[in-house]
């Protein structure tokens, strides 16, 4: 019996070591099995940029997105190299990339942590390479340096073509103050209907313009909207952006319950989500 | 007796003041919340017409023929004159904010004269280009500099009311970061003072084809039901809520919706042939296991699993750990704008977590495709010759008006941008320039190192 209690002890700790392990096995300086293509975000795109900008190809910022910059660099890699041209970096691609480049991952990654201008060319000494991007981030705070060992997060993000992450935080912090005790497709339909607005003739032309257009929504007159929004209302928000709209064409909703004007009764419905009907 | 008259009045009294107190503190509050809102609205438009002008004065750059350059002036010129407007709305009178005005007015002057200028007669000189690419850098480092201004000014509930109260105090204690950011932007303007001043893409409205081509016969709401549990992958129907559209929908639809732990469904499908138009799956989605071009194959297959033919990949995006794929219909080698579909797959498991096919069904239909008039070399001729092409395709958009029109489209790189050009086949029109874009600095990170 304690034989078995010391085995299945011996066990638990093997285990328990095992769980932490993988950290140190990754392997350093290359990439991982995806084939990496554009629109992708992450440390693989992090290191096909660097390598790419050592060879001389890409000139852009190393922010971890592949976007054009980085399809086009790509290609003419491929094309370099006598490799099928279609812009993805594929077994291949990334083989010869490795062959033919360096990367050295502390320094760009220490660069992205530290938010600054930095390049990664081959043949220059890296200290040459590097301007502190903003002033203030000399004194990294604690959060920074523990973050070192974990993923490096991309410097840029992806965004909906024609918006910027202050338009989407934005109507995310009306959608939550409009609409954050909806369902999530309610969430949605809620965003829909300002960008339907933004569309409309009728209304203002663009996002903040419709929000704050004066009498539009309520969470705008009592101040709601500046309530700290929930991570919900921003995915809801991207989906409307990306062209998800659940309210069917809707520029009105209202809440039956709350409803003070007789006029919105007369808009033609279209249907009921949540708390919310959306009208024409 | 008198004591207890004394006290009831008093009482009253005291109570009619609380009253009155209350009723005008609210009031003012409204008033202050109305006072802010107009300023917050003023200053977000003011980042986002940055953003466009920027954005226009780039497409005018890749542009070549004057139906396009004239149009596109006037737009910028009408967006500097918004912009300035909503600089004026501000409340920065006590800051020396007027260097940001001038230079809005510089570009407004320029563009105001380049757009009332025959171009055909009189294009665009050389130093008139060098002159926009000034202005292109320098709407960018504003529209930097504004964007993460308003960053910080959402990130931290920042209130104009209080940097008005900051302006008028001077009181250096608060946080000014507002003010500080402008004063910022005002800096770079004066860097770039003067050197410049010599002299862009509508939205189009396309014209909406009502869905008149939908296929299949009317269901029923068993059916849709049905219809539902196999799209949205429910094993139980018992949990599937449908509910018909009201007279105001643009064409009648059954709405379904389940709702299962933190999981939970939504889809539209049309009652004329059970065809989905919206489909939205909301749940946790776990780390990310599967790269975005595995999610492209999985899209792929939910593609063909819905029956839609002949499609092709146009976009391909990740937010955080879901992909978001668009295709175009493809026909006979035409890839066709108005068609387009959308899906949303999960990269942990890659599940399907949207679809929306709205446009699709609104539009698609077998379409009688012109012979190109104009050779592709001959459309290339009409690109503005800064351009380097690298991908060409052909394509059916809709133009200005609302047309759909048979073009070639060429993508190309100008300076660091990315631009995609469309050339009419038959008559050679340049239809269309546009900046490709869609990855921004992440303020969020930028700011991090500062907490």
């Amino acid at each position: 019996m304690t034989y078995r209690k010391m085995f299945l002890f011996i066990i638990i700790c093997l285990m328990a070591i095992g769980l932490q392990t993988p950290h140190s096995v990754k392997p350093v300086n290359a990439f991982s099995d995806q084939v990496i293509q554009q629109g992708a975000v992450g440390e693989d795109v992090i290191e096909l940029q660097a390598r790419l900008q050592y060879l001389g190809f890409y000139n852009g910022n190393i922010d971890g997105v592949f976007g054009w910059g980085t399809y086009w660099a790509l290609r003419n890699f491929q094309y370099e190299f006598g490799i099928e041209i279609d812009g993805l970096a594929g077994t291949k691609t990334k083989e010869k990339l490795e062959a033919a480049s360096e990367y050295d991952k502390e320094y760009v990654k220490s660069q992205i942590n530290q938010g600054n201008d930095f390049t990664h060319y081959g043949g220059v000494d890296n200290s040459k390479q590097s301007e502190s991007g903003n002033g203030g981030n000399n004194n990294t705070s604690n959060n920074n340096t523990n973050d070192n060992n974990a993923q490096t997060k991309p410097a840029a993000a992806n965004v909906p073509q024609g918006y910027s992450q202050n338009d989407i935080q934005l109507m995310a912090n009306a959608v939550n103050g409009e609409a954050r005790g909806e369902p999530y497709v309610g969430q949605v339909a809620v965003a829909a209907v300002i960008l339907n607005r933004v569309e409309s003739p009728s209304f203002p032309n663009s996002v903040s313009g419709v929000i704050f257009e004066p009498r539009a929504f309520t969470a705008v007159a009592d101040g709601q909207i500046w309530l700290t929004p929930k991570k919900n209302s921003k995915k809801a928000v991207l989906d409307a952006i990306n062209g998800w709209d659940p309210s069917g064409n809707a520029i009105y909703y209202f809440n039956p319950v709350t409803a003070t004007s007789d006029w919105i009764w007369s808009r033609p419905q279209i249907k009921k989500i949540g708390k919310h009907i959306f009208a024409k | 007796m008198i004591r207890w008259i004394l006290i009831g009045v008093l009482t009253l009294g005291i109570a009619g003041v609380s009253f009155w107190g209350y009723q005008e503190h609210q009031e003012k509050n409204a008033v202050l919340i109305q006072a802010e809102n107009n300023y917050q609205r003023a200053f977000h438009e003011l980042s986002y017409h940055m953003d466009v002008l920027h954005d226009k004065i780039g497409t005018a750059l890749a542009m070549n023929s004057r139906e396009q350059l004239s149009p596109q002036m006037v737009e910028i010129w009408r967006l500097t004159s918004q912009a300035s407007s909503n600089v004026g709305q501000l409340p920065l009178t006590l800051m020396p904010f007027n260097k940001t005005e001038e230079f809005l007015a510089n570009i407004g002057d320029f563009t105001y004269r380049t757009a009332v200028r025959d171009l055909q007669k009189k294009p665009l000189k050389d130093k008139e280009v060098k002159t926009l690419q000034n202005l292109y850098e320098q709407s960018g480092e504003l529209k930097d500099e504004l964007r993460n201004v308003q960053h910080t000014v959402l990130d931290e509930n920042l209130r104009w009311m209080d940097v008005q109260l900051a302006l008028a105090t001077q009181d250096e204690q608060s946080d000014n970061t507002i003010v500080d950011g402008f004063q910022t932007v005002e800096k770079k303007v004066e860097g770039f003072a003067e050197s410049n001043v010599d002299s862009a893409l509508t939205g189009t409205s396309a014209e909406e084809h009502k869905y008149q081509n939908l296929t299949g016969e009317k269901i029923n709401k068993a059916q849709a039901s049905k219809r539902g549990q196999e799209l949205l992958n429910v094993k139980n129907k018992d949990k599937l809520t449908v509910t018909e559209s009201g007279k105001g929908a643009d064409l009648p639809i059954y709405s379904v919706s389940y709702k299962n732990g933190n999981k939970n469904g939504y889809l539209d499908i049309t009652k004329q042939g059970g065809h989905p138009l919206t489909l939205l799956v909301n749940r946790q989605v776990q780390e990310q296991k599967i790269s975005l071009n595995q999610g492209l194959e999985k899209a792929k297959e939910y593609v063909d699993q819905y029956n839609f033919d002949d499609m092709e990949v146009f976009t391909s995006n990740q937010y955080d750990n879901i992909g978001v794929y668009s295709f175009l219909y493809n026909q006979e080698g035409v890839r066709i704008y108005s068609d387009a579909i959308e899906l949303k797959v999960a990269l942990d498991n890659g599940d399907l977590l949207g679809l929306t096919a709205r446009n699709y069904f609104m539009n698609h239909k077998e379409r009688d495709i012109p012979e190109p008039k104009l050779s592709k070399d001959e459309a290339k001729e009409k690109v503005n010759p800064d351009v380097q092409i690298n991908e060409e395709h052909m394509a059916i958009i809709d133009n200005d008006i609302g047309e759909e029109v048979l073009v070639y489209e060429f993508l190309g790189v100008l300076g660091n941008e990315t631009y995609r050009i469309f050339i009419n086949a038959k008559d050679g029109t340049e239809e269309k320039v546009e900046k490709l874009d869609g990855t921004e600095i992440n303020y969020a990170f930028a700011s991090q190192g500062r907490a």
